[in-house]
């Protein structure tokens, strides 16, 4: 890896992106046609950049590894997605937007491309309603919106609880439609496991067909990766099982940065964990922060029924803590708190690892009728997970590892350091600094799919000057030994133990060492366990069935060897930060008073880690300089 | 708990398939029913025996993945879930579960509870869209959308395509799915210019990908782990009627933008 260069246009900030795409090159429709570019992934990322792809004029072939495009994982988030629309007229602006995403980042992030992020939000609205996505509405006929959390301001648009499935079935109506059309061809049930890089530039994909287990090799000018982010590293966490991070980690192998992977996102509001078979927590919208209210008895082991404990003997832990934005406060200064709380004994439920989210003083203001219309779904998924009514006893939650602001290190242009592989979405470092925001997901996914990324790959197509590489190139035979290698190796090891058992053994190493928060010995024992556990799992791991068929163990087998790798790598990236930030913890470096401790003097970078064979990866640094605001330490008290 | 499963096996499409009973011992009531079906999986492994193939993703109950009929019904006993969303609790201790896949022509088998549901697509792309360019999109509240209309909208929007209405269907009809996708467009100002070639183009296509017509038995609607009503359906068959008057000159369209939905 070369020097990171960001290509950050200089000037202003209100224009940089305009200066961008008017001098960037462009591509006749004529020749557009002539041009392929594989996109991998089919979620708000994939589908919207794939559609507006094919839109374009260029030839495009879609994989995903679902059974059909509409069932990528952004179709789970729930609660809304934000654009400085200022509808409201309650003081919202892009500047605002930029602002909040910027700070509530805890200013690890680009200004940049923040900025262009909050540009482009009041245009996404606008798409998305154009496609017909229902967004509420008020009774005279004007679009609804929202508050979440982090923010004082009402900026987030919303599909009942159900809002990243119409964006995603918005985008994936717009792929239908390409599809027709003949400008997409879109490859289901089709798993990506390496990348063709020729000459340096990233020229084509060896995937899987996930029916009949064959290996093939698809080249193109161009390649998108919109696959996701990599929490499921952590085992239990609110992501689909099948999100993974297999398509960046083995594009990181073959030369793409990989930046800031130990920014993991625990999101606060989660069911707690409950049998030793979980395999999955369930996310309860963050916007039932807006009218729940988090406390703990304050007592510890007061194991009292909640509606016996009085108000005077409660402790509204976050509203004490940051009078300003109360239940609002952003995701890792909530999911810390629950922490603490709960690590102070005072947590409620059977393993001590939950508190209260409760509605009564929202339902007896404003009655029942209006928190079922609201929040309605969301108490029917509580009731059936748990068997408890949320109308008539507090919910409890916990926090659990969600979204991963880490991903491959991209340039302002979404480029990786490999030339000709693009990174979008959540796959992506960018935007979102040490900490998401809450409805910022779904932005950037759209930002990047619809308005970012089809400016910029076509500068790139227009000025790199490519032929296309046959299948069989030497650089791509490669790519598919490797593959098959890997593949053999892994139903060749006939060992004892499942993928799943490695699975979760490492998730529990990452949870407790590099979880909520980090110290140097947690850390350097997590680094120390790794290798011993994923020698463990390809001398013991246990595959059956063959290669050439449909095979779920194999596929889910795959995964797990990477986590085995990326954990480590995970783990170097969060020893290294020695500040804390976001939603990176370390113990070691905190105020007084418990919160997290900045130190721009040293850490005001992105770290992008290079890959190299049998040795620990290269760190790279890319200064964050901050022109257009100051960095200031992040209260929200 | 303990429980007695009755789950179909077949290795591929040529395969005839039977039943297979397996134990699923040490089930706990707040287990969902995929975990209960992890735990038997990874005995399966365990024991050298391949796993029972079924799908699944969000366990959210929002990516219509899962896809199991169980007892005989889509989705299991509970109204308005999917599988992934039923617990154990649901069920006696020592009970006996049948579990098989998605049965319609449509939907060939790929393995065990495994079915190829890219029919459903192949409808969507008939006509399931609007076709909007990215950008230059005029601003959101050009469009007023009455609070009523947008609920409808969104209403029928909620499919998630899991295709447990054919399922459940005796004709292995799709026309639930098809009225939520119709409906859902039709009842928007957006939807309307292309109203009359979208319900022909996409009852076309589920007609030629062999899904049977409604018989008004209302099964889908009991299955349908989003609730979408059979109103919907009654919608469609308007949308296409329409459709027709307008083919025949008696109508003239695009409507105007503000007109109000059928």
């Amino acid at each position: 890896m070369t020097m990171l260069n960001a290509k950050i246009p200089s000037g202003p900030l209100e224009t940089k992106w305009d200066r961008r795409r008017f001098s960037e090159k462009l591509i006749s429709p004529n020749n557009k046609r002539k041009l392929t570019v594989i996109v991998v992934g089919s979620g708000l990322a994939g589908a919207s950049a794939a559609s507006t792809l094919g839109q374009l004029g260029y030839q495009v072939e879609c994989f995903c590894f679902q059974d059909s495009p509409r069932r990528a994982h952004s179709i789970a988030a729930q609660g809304g997605i934000n654009a400085a629309k200022n509808y409201q007229d309650d003081g919202d602006s892009v500047g605002r937007l930029f602002y909040d995403t910027i700070k509530g980042g805890d200013f690890r992030s680009r200004e940049a491309n923040v900025y262009r992020l909050a540009q482009v939000s009041t245009q996404i609205i606008d798409q998305c309603v154009a496609l017909g996505i229902p967004f509420a509405r008020e009774y005279g006929g004007q679009l609804a919106n929202r508050s979440f959390g982090g923010v004082q301001v009402s900026r987030t648009f919303y599909c009942r609880g159900q809002t990243g499935q119409q964006l995603l079935l918005g985008a994936y109506s717009a792929l239908c439609w390409q599809i027709e059309r003949g400008q997409v061809t879109m490859r289901p049930r089709t798993e990506m496991l390496d990348l063709i890089v020729v000459d340096g530039q990233a020229r084509g994909i060896v995937v899987r067909d996930l029916v009949t287990g064959r290996l093939s090799v698809h080249t193109a000018h161009a390649v998108v990766l919109a696959t996701g982010g990599y929490s499921n590293v952590y085992y239990l966490s609110t992501n689909a099982s099948g999100s993974n991070v297999t398509a960046t980690y083995r594009a990181w192998k073959q030369g793409a940065g990989f930046a800031n992977p130990c920014f993991t996102q625990i999101h606060p509001t989660a069911i707690p964990p409950g049998d030793a078979y979980q395999a999955k927590l369930t996310l309860m919208s963050e916007s039932l922060r807006n009218d729940g209210r988090l406390w703990v008895p304050k007592m510890s082991a007061d194991h009292r029924c909640p509606g016996d404990i009085s108000a005077a003997e409660r402790d509204y832990f976050l509203e004490r803590r940051y009078p300003r934005f109360g239940n609002l406060a952003p995701r890792d200064i909530a999911s810390r708190a629950v922490k603490d709380v709960c690590d102070e004994g005072r947590g409620v439920g059977p393993s001590g690892h939950g508190v209260y989210l409760d509605f009564a003083d929202v339902i007896e203001q404003e009655g029942l009728d209006v928190v079922r219309e609201r929040y309605g779904n969301l108490f029917d998924m509580y009731h059936r997970i748990t068997g408890e009514d949320a109308y008539h006893a507090p919910m409890r939650i916990y926090p659990a590892p969600h979204y991963t602001m880490g991903g491959l290190w991209v340039d302002y242009n979404l480029m990786s350091t490999v030339p000709g592989l693009f990174v979008i979405g959540e796959a992506n470092f960018a935007d979102h600094g040490a900490n998401r925001l809450g409805a910022s997901s779904l932005m950037q996914g759209l930002a990047d799919g619809y308005f970012i990324l089809p400016y910029t790959i076509g500068h790139y197509l227009a000025t790199a000057k490519l032929s296309l590489i046959r299948e069989d190139h030497k650089d791509a035979r490669a790519a598919l030994q490797r593959v098959t290698n890997r593949i053999d190796r892994l139903l060749n090891a006939k060992g004892r133990r499942t993928a799943a058992s490695f699975h979760r053994d490492v998730g529990t190493l990452l949870w407790n060492h590099c979880g909520m928060s980090r110290n140097q010995a947690g850390l350097t024992l997590a680094l120390a366990s790794v290798p011993a556990l994923r020698e463990e799992f390809w001398r013991d791991v246990m595959i059956p069935g063959s290669g050439e068929a449909f095979n779920q163990e194999l596929e889910y087998a795959g995964r797990v060897a990477d986590y085995l790798e990326f954990a480590e790598l995970l783990c170097h990236d969060a020893l290294h930060r020695e500040e804390s930030c976001g939603a990176h913890f370390r113990e070691e470096y905190q105020t007084d008073d418990g919160e997290p401790k900045r130190d721009d003097s040293r850490f005001a970078h992105v770290a992008a880690w290079e890959y190299r064979e049998g040795a620990p990866p290269i760190l790279h640094k890319e200064p964050l300089a901050f022109e257009f605001v100051q960095p200031t330490t992040r209260s929200y008290q | 708990m303990t429980f007695t499963l009755n789950i179909w096996r077949q290795k591929g499409p040529e395969d005839s398939g039977r039943f297979v009973t397996y134990e699923a011992r040490d089930v706990s009531a707040g287990m969902s029913f995929l975990e209960m079906l992890d735990s038997v999986n990874q005995r399966l492994i365990a024991d050298g025996e391949e796993p029972v193939a079924f799908e699944q993703d969000c366990r959210e109950g929002i990516c219509g993945s899962c896809s199991l009929v169980i007892n005989g019904v889509p989705h299991g006993p509970d109204r308005g879930i999917t599988t992934c969303q039923l617990y154990m609790r649901r069920f006696p201790d020592g009970a006996v579960i049948t579990i098989e896949p998605w049965r319609a022509r449509s939907f060939p088998i790929i393995k065990d509870l495994v079915v190829d549901r890219r029919a459903l697509d192949r409808i969507m792309q008939a006509g399931g869209y609007i076709s909007v360019n990215t950008g230059g999109a005029v601003d959101g509240n050009v469009l007023l959308i009455g609070k009523d209309q947008a609920e409808t909208a969104m209403d029928a929007a909620s499919c998630i395509g899991c295709g447990a209405c054919v399922a459940a269907c005796k004709n292995a009809s799709a026309m639930l799915f098809v009225a939520a996708k119709v409906s859902h467009l039709a009842s928007l100002p957006q939807g309307k210019p292309e109203r009359t070639h979208r319900v022909r183009a996409m009852l076309e296509a589920m007609d030629r990908e062999g899904f049977g017509s409604c018989g008004n038995q209302y099964e889908c609607e009991a299955v349908c782990p989003k609730s979408i009503g059979v109103r919907f359906i009654a919608n469609l068959n308007r949308e296409y009627l329409r459709a027709g008057v307008v083919e025949s000159g008696l109508l003239s369209e695009p409507e105007a933008p503000h007109a109000e939905s059928a």
